[in-house]
C-alpha cells in the first residue's frame, strides 16, 4: 500500500512486466486524464493505479498525418507522444486503464490512435495557467466525450465560480478540486466522471413523465 | 509527463523488428485489447516475438507490451498482426470496440461496476 503517491516513479520502459491480469480478464475500458505539461497527470494515475505507472509512446500513423501527397510521405515528420498509464480491477473479468496524456495541440492524434472508446476523460487544470487546458475541453466538448475538469490546487487562488468562467465551461461539465498526490481526492474526481456518465446515459425521470 | 525522446530508439531496430512496415492494419487492436498466447515461445523465432509470447501466458494489454518491450504502440500492434496471422495468440477486444465507437454507450451495469471499484479504492 502505497501511502505517498507522489513518490511513485514511473517504471522504465523494457522493464520488467508488472503483475499479470487475471486469467479471466475480457475486457478493458479507458479514462484519460488529459492536461497540460507538469500539472499532475502522472501523479494522479499513480495515486489510484494498482502498479506502477507504465510509460510508453506512439508516433503519429500516416493515416493521421493527413498527407495527400505520396512523395511528400519520405520526407514527413513524425511526432512522438510519451505518455503514462495505470490500472484497477473492476470485476473478475473487466479492468479499467487510466491514461495520463498530454493536452497540446500536436499530441492530439492519440486520441484517434489509442483512446477511442474511452468511457470519459478528467481534464486536470493548474488554475496559475487555465489557457493550457482550453484546447482539451474545446476537443473533447467538439468530440462529445464526457468529462469532467480538476483543478490541482497548488495554491490558494481563484475560486470555482472564477474558474468555471475562465474556463467558459458548459454549466453541465462538473468542476471538482483536488489534490493530485491525493488517492482519496483522485477517487472522488473518478467517482465524480462516472456518476456524470450515469447522469448523461440514464433515461431522464422528468423526460418521461414520471411524477 | 516525462518526454523521452525516441531518439534514443534505434530506427533501424524499428524498422527491422516490423520488417520495414509502418503500420498494420488498422482497427484490429485496439490500445487496450487483450493479448493472450496459444503457443510456447519456440526457438528459432523472432526475440520480439518470443516475448511477447511468454509475456501474455496471462491476458495482457497491447499498452503494456509496448511499456514492457519499449517500442511505440504502433510498431507492437505489427508484431501482434505477425503472432495473430499465425495463430500464435487470440484476442480479446474491449466492449467499446465491437460496436461503433462513436455511438457506443457503456452498459448502466458496467458504469454500476466501475463506480463500486473506484469506492472499494
Amino acid at each position: 500500500m502505497h501511502s505517498n503517491a507522489s513518490d511513485i516513479p514511473v517504471q522504465s520502459p523494457g522493464s520488467p512486466a508488472p503483475a499479470p491480469l487475471s486469467a479471466d480478464a475480457q475486457d478493458a475500458l479507458k479514462i484519460v486524464v488529459v492536461g497540460g505539461f507538469g500539472v499532475g497527470k502522472t501523479t494522479m494515475v499513480g495515486a489510484v493505479s494498482e502498479i506502477r505507472p507504465l510509460s510508453t509512446e506512439e508516433v503519429m500513423t500516416e493515416a493521421s498525418v493527413g498527407v495527400d501527397d505520396p512523395s511528400r510521405v519520405r520526407s514527413k515528420t513524425t511526432t512522438t507522444a510519451a505518455f503514462d498509464f495505470g490500472r484497477i480491477t473492476i470485476t473478475e473479468d473487466k479492468i479499467l486503464y487510466l491514461f495520463g496524456a498530454p493536452g497540446q495541440e500536436r499530441f492530439w492524434f492519440l486520441w484517434d490512435q489509442l483512446f477511442a472508446g474511452s468511457l470519459g476523460a478528467v481534464v486536470l487544470v493548474d488554475p496559475r495557467r487555465v489557457e493550457e487546458s482550453w484546447y482539451a475541453i474545446d476537443r473533447l466538448e467538439a468530440h462529445g466525450t464526457p468529462f469532467v475538469v480538476a483543478i490541482n490546487r497548488f495554491e490558494a487562488g481563484p475560486g470555482l465560480d472564477a474558474l468555471r468562467e475562465a474556463l467558459d465551461l458548459s454549466e453541465g461539465v462538473p468542476l471538482v478540486e483536488c489534490d493530485a498526490r491525493s488517492r482519496d481526492d483522485c477517487k472522488a474526481v473518478l467517482i465524480s466522471l462516472v456518476r456524470h456518465l450515469n447522469d448523461l446515459y440514464a433515461p431522464s425521470p422528468a423526460r418521461e413523465g414520471t411524477p | 509527463m516525462n518526454p523521452r525522446p525516441i531518439d534514443r530508439e534505434d530506427p533501424d531496430r524499428l524498422y527491422t523488428v516490423t520488417g520495414g512496415r509502418s503500420r498494420s492494419d488498422e482497427g484490429i487492436f485496439d490500445s487496450v485489447t487483450l493479448i493472450v498466447s496459444e503457443c510456447e515461445p519456440k526457438a528459432g523465432m523472432q526475440s520480439e516475438h518470443m516475448r511477447i509470447l511468454r509475456m501474455c501466458e496471462r491476458p495482457t494489454a497491447v499498452v503494456e507490451i509496448s511499456a514492457t518491450l519499449g517500442m511505440p504502440v504502433s510498431v507492437v500492434t505489427i508484431l501482434l498482426r505477425d503472432l495473430l496471422d499465425m495463430g500464435r495468440i487470440t484476442v480479446r477486444h474491449p466492449s467499446s470496440s465491437v460496436a461503433d465507437a462513436q455511438a457506443h454507450t457503456p452498459a448502466p451495469e458496467t458504469l454500476k461496476q466501475v463506480l463500486d471499484a473506484l469506492q472499494r479504492l
